[in-house]
């Protein structure tokens, strides 16, 4: 199979790769499919960005405006916190403890995934053809043809982002991997408002980016107990990479005990 | 057509095969995750026969795939039964038929979705790998990344 076409851009401090291969790869379809994606991951930042002062999230974090004055799409991300929080037993929260006491309004945890799954959609109507979009290093896509070629995935060596700890062969669905390496220690169990111990990243494979994203950084903020809290997450497979390089792979294995004849 | 269904009767007839659904365990970074589990709370759904049925019978006996379905298995997370691709006496896929997430996308992923670990860490090249995930890399730390290298060597 020839390899694959691939656009970058930049939006939300972020880096968006995107490969796609079959039918739609570098004609009209495809490029304009290319520039919906980064519309409405604009978007997206312009709502949610808790840099930006007047983003919707921040005006609704200092009191300025209700839930009713926002977008519909923040009571959905907020919907989706608080099902995570719920889930991960309060480890994950988009209400982070503050610096000064108190908490501060923070759905970074949710809405990347959940942005790139929604961003994906001119892509998915891309017909024949397909996919694989990465924000950041999370990253969702698509195989059309179950006898085809999956998507290589490899996950980053914590201790060495220059090379890859392992390879998660993907048809369809999203892997994300929650750690501090690139952005320094700013992940928190929201429990305990101090950073998680013994895991260095978390990777994370489920059906939607939404779902890959928040499972990984609630594993992180887990600890040492990420891959007993992972291993109760049905639906999810993943990589635990703790801080002394050693590894646990959680996962439906689906390996054969027993080989014919 | 008779020598295929002869085949595929033999192979249903001798196939005993355990599946490893769920699995937890813990290696070191250098093992490869093929190693037998040893965690607490595997789960082995048994494919002793069932339900085969072919999906070529173009004669000869190249080409000839059959799939088995094995019983049900019950876990901790509901019932979960497998289906196994075999292809001149070897398994060539497994997937899971129904899973206790009863979503079907789920099930696609997780039939599929292993991580593997390498047996050294390798470059990305030498990986042949299409994307890279990673604890998240901002637009400053791009450059000279895993990724930028992959996403320069495609355009």
């Amino acid at each position: 199979m020839s390899r694959p076409t691939r656009y970058v851009e930049h939006v939300m401090g972020l880096p968006i790769s995107l490969a796609l291969r079959g039918r739609h790869t570098d004609d009209a379809a495809a490029r304009a499919a290319w520039v919906e994606v980064m519309g409405v991951l604009r978007e997206v930042d312009r709502v949610f960005s808790t840099y930006r002062a007047d983003s919707a999230i921040s005006r609704l974090g200092r009191g300025e405006v209700g839930l009713e004055g926002c977008p519909p799409e923040v009571a959905e991300v907020l919907a989706l916190g608080a099902t995570a929080e719920r889930e991960s037993g309060g480890a994950f929260s988009v209400r982070l403890p503050a610096a000064g006491g108190g908490t501060v309004l923070d759905p970074s945890g949710v809405v990347k995934g959940w942005a790139v799954d929604r961003a994906a959609a001119p892509i998915r109507d891309l017909a024949d053809t397909d996919f694989c979009l990465s924000a950041g290093g999370d990253l969702t896509c698509r195989t059309l043809d179950a006898a085809g070629a999956p998507w290589r995935i490899g996950v980053e060596d914590p201790a060495d982002p220059g090379r890859v700890l392992a390879v998660v062969p993907v048809f369809t669905g999203a892997v994300a991997t929650s750690g501090t390496t690139h952005r320094g220690q700013h992940l928190v169990d929201a429990r305990t408002a101090r950073p998680p111990s013994g895991v260095a990243s978390v990777t994370v494979v489920a059906g939607s980016l939404t779902w890959a994203d928040i499972d990984a950084t609630a594993a992180y903020a887990h600890g040492p107990e990420a891959a007993h809290w992972l291993e109760t997450r049905p639906g999810r497979s993943g990589l635990v990479v703790w801080d002394d390089g050693t590894t646990t792979v959680v996962a439906p294995v689906l390996q054969t005990a027993d080989r014919h004849p | 057509m008779t020598a295929v269904r002869r085949i595929v009767l033999w192979l249903m007839s001798t196939l005993t095969v355990l599946v490893l659904v769920f699995g937890y365990h813990t290696s070191t970074s250098s093992t490869s995750a093929t190693a037998s589990a040893s965690g607490g709370s595997t789960v082995l759904a048994p494919v002793t026969g069932g339900t085969g049925t072919t999906s070529s019978g173009t004669g000869g006996t190249s080409s000839t795939a059959t799939t088995v379905t094995g019983d049900a298995a019950s876990t901790r997370w509901g019932p979960v039964q497998v289906e196994l691709t075999i292809a001149n006496g070897t398994i060539t896929d497994v997937s899971v038929v129904e899973y206790p997430n009863n979503n079907g996308q789920d099930r696609q992923i997780n039939a599929r979705a292993l991580p593997v670990l390498v047996q050294e860490t390798l470059d990305a090249q030498s990986a042949h790998i299409d994307m890279v995930s990673g604890a998240t890399v901002t637009s400053d730390g791009y450059v000279g990344s895993l990724q930028s290298a992959l996403d320069r060597a495609g355009l």
